[in-house]
């Protein structure tokens, strides 16, 4: 069942300089028990749809299209309606879990005002659920008491999983969740989301630049890039076997260890994504792409079939041609 | 498109050596407890680390965090006072000879991880880089070439071609890849033998990553310079690096040819590190449990041994050496040609283990 729904959204920034279009027609689907893994790079609009789904958008931030939590518009919602979902149908892990608290509260009220507030529970029996929570994601009640500069960035990480989860969300955003993270502290931060997302069958929006750390955690995986998807289907498959070029680059800056061709061959994509307000022509990734040909700059790609499950917004695609690998 | 030209240590000598390092810091301690006559804690940051860089190789420095790859760089860079030890620099200590020194900090020169920060804002690319050049007192290059030559042929071996167009650029008007591109060239304009890389592409977009790294071993293949390059990033050591090092808790505990460290591990630690690179379809794998240690509290005996999954098993009581484990403190043993590790139980093993 599907649980967040977008069907073409867009969002534009308004900026002095005029409409900056960060997000240009974004369908996206999140179901039961699913984790959707949303990758892409700096200033392509994956936050951007965060907020949008929340709506934490800046006034005057133009929005179109229809965000669907559990069939529900959240862009139509009233204010006291939206203040019922978020938390309680719609929660967030955010990046910096260091920035993300209040330094000069005690972490068990932390995780309890987000429950009275958004649930009947009394303080009390917050304080309790705080507790049992805390237990859930793996540190003992007691540390309730302290303060978020007694964690290591590791615990913190683990109290904001907590918290999104105190009111039974729905849905989970995790944006960046372990970014900031060592490479040991992340592996394990990794593992409790997904064994937690397993055990509650929640669904799961999962965002990352990083696309092997999506393809670990994800079902599904959907790549972004300058404001569109240019790809979608089962994570394995597209991590593996892309079909856009550019997915294909970007898997290949993951080496896998121990495989030869990546050896001494580092390979990546000549130029920079594109400032959003500045897309090119026609398919916006074609000044990058290995694989260009003339109708590249004037044909904007829809997501064409691309095999089971799966879509990819090339014209190399629509006419059947293998996406071959560019180095 | 670049071939592997594999680094032959035993046909050289070093051009950069480390000999017994160590770097500490100091801990802070309260008005109070000051009066009480109680003493700060130390950080061992660096706690006794040999290391040997040939020329033109790459060697990759690998760790968690707090395990004292940086600050082992910086102190090689001259920016933090070693508290014991010496580091050479073709087979002459550095002392403190302020000639030497100069010289020596104009060949061996820093990238830093963040280019945003590493660039002073309000510059032109063009004093950007020539700054070096003016810091060193070089007026002319070994060919007679002006400034504004040497500036224009730094950049272009950086990939920022034609150089000329970027000498009036400030850095908020180039991306992230071509400030780091920059950076490089700014490191390049001194004619260094020796680039010393701190998490060089880890704050660069995904897609841009490849091509400094492309360009990190284009200069190594063209222009033989040698690079330390300190990543927490294997896979990146896998992609560029002849030889691997890996740093647990301020000393180094395996060390060799990158092919042999990454596909046949020795220590436990690295086979840790190694199990927690994200792979394709599932995170559901044993990891080693716990927070990065700290370098106030160095454990005695192995260092790794309140972590070490073969004590955690049994494995080092099976062994015999789990006494050695928890008292004695070992240094790294070469149990493989080239390949070197501290690890009671593979030291045991040795030579015939397949692993």
């Amino acid at each position: 069942m599907s649980v967040l729904s977008t069907r073409d959204l867009t969002v534009s920034y308004h900026t002095q300089a005029g409409p900056v279009p960060a997000v240009r027609g974004v369908d996206l689907e999140v179901n039961t028990g699913e984790v959707l893994g949303l990758a892409g790079e700096s200033g392509c609009g994956k936050s951007t749809i965060v907020n949008a789904v929340l709506r934490l958008l800046p006034p005057k931030t133009e929005v179109t299209g229809e965000v669907l939590l559990n069939g529900e518009d959240v862009l139509a919602m009233k204010a006291g309606r939206l203040r019922a979902v978020r938390w309680s149908a719609i929660s967030v892990v955010f990046q910096g879990a260091m920035h993300a608290m209040n330094p000069v509260q005690r972490i068990g009220d932390q995780i309890a005002e987000a429950i009275v507030l958004h649930t009947k529970a009394g303080e009390k029996e917050a304080q309790v659920r705080a507790g049992a929570l805390l237990e859930q994601v793996g540190l003992p009640p007691r540390r309730l008491r302290d303060y978020p500069h007694e964690l290591s960035g590791g615990q913190k990480q683990r109290v904001m999983i907590a918290m999104a989860l105190a009111c039974g969300p729905d849905l989970v955003i995790a944006d960046e969740p372990t970014t900031a993270l060592d490479v040991m502290v992340q592996a394990q931060v990794l593992q409790l989301l997904k064994e937690l997302q397993r055990e509650l069958g929640l669904a799961m929006l999962f965002i990352t630049h990083d696309l092997s750390v999506l393809v670990e955690v994800s079902d599904r995986l959907a790549i972004m890039y300058a404001g569109k998807i240019v790809e979608e289907g089962p994570a394995v498959a597209v991590f593996q076997d892309p079909r856009h070029p550019y997915t294909r680059a970007l898997s290949g800056a993951f080496p896998q260890i121990g495989d030869r061709t990546f050896r001494m061959a580092p390979s990546g994509l000549p130029g920079d994504p594109p400032f959003p307000g500045n897309v090119p022509s026609g398919c916006s990734f074609h000044p990058r792409c290995p694989l260009a040909f003339e109708e590249c700059p004037t044909i904007d790609p829809d997501l064409y079939v691309a095999g089971d499950g799966r879509r990819a917004a090339c014209l190399l695609v629509k006419r059947g041609d293998p996406v071959e690998a560019a180095h | 498109m670049t071939t592997p030209t594999p680094a032959r240590p035993e046909a050289t000598e070093p051009v950069l050596e480390v000999r017994d390092l160590h770097v500490r810091f100091a801990g802070r301690l309260g008005l109070g407890a000051g009066l009480a006559g109680k003493k700060a804690t130390e950080s061992r940051a660096v706690d006794g680390v040999d290391l040997q860089l040939y020329p033109g190789e790459v060697l990759a420095l690998a760790g968690e965090s707090g395990c004292g790859k940086t600050t082992l760089a910086r102190t090689i860079m001259g920016l933090e006072p070693p508290k014991q030890g010496e580091i050479r620099f073709e087979g002459k200590p550095l002392g403190k000879s302020t000639k030497l020194l100069r010289e020596y900090r104009r060949r061996v020169q820093m990238v830093f991880q963040d280019p945003t920060a590493a660039l002073n804002p309000r510059q032109t690319i063009y004093e950007s880089i020539a700054e070096g050049l003016r810091v060193h007192g070089i007026s002319r290059g070994p060919n007679g070439e002006t400034e504004e030559q040497l500036v224009a042929l730094a950049l272009s071996r950086a990939g920022m071609r034609p150089p000329e167009r970027f000498f009036l650029n400030y850095p908020h008007e180039l991306s992230g890849g071509q400030r780091q591109r920059v950076v490089i060239a700014g490191a390049l304009v001194l004619d260094p033998e020796i680039i010393v890389a701190d998490e060089p592409v880890s704050s660069l977009d995904a897609s841009v990553r490849g091509e400094i790294l492309k360009l990190l071993l284009g200069l190594r293949n063209e222009l033989n310079i040698a690079m330390l390059v300190v990543t927490h990033d294997l896979g990146l050591a896998w992609t560029i690096a002849d030889r691997v090092a890996v740093m647990y808790l301020g000393r180094i505990v395996e060390i060799g040819p990158a092919e042999d460290v990454l596909t046949r591990p020795l220590h436990p630690y690295t086979k840790a590190l190694l199990e927690v690179v994200p792979e394709a379809g599932g995170i559901d794998r044993p990891f080693l449990a716990g927070e990065p240690p700290d370098p106030t509290r160095i454990p005695e005996g192995c260092r790794f041994n309140p972590r070490c999954p073969e004590v955690a098993s049994g494995e080092a009581a099976a062994a015999g050496v789990l006494d050695a484990c928890q008292s004695q403190d070992l240094g790294l043993g070469e149990l493989r040609p080239g390949h070197f590790a501290a690890c009671h139980l593979r030291a045991r093993e040795t030579p015939d283990d397949p692993a």
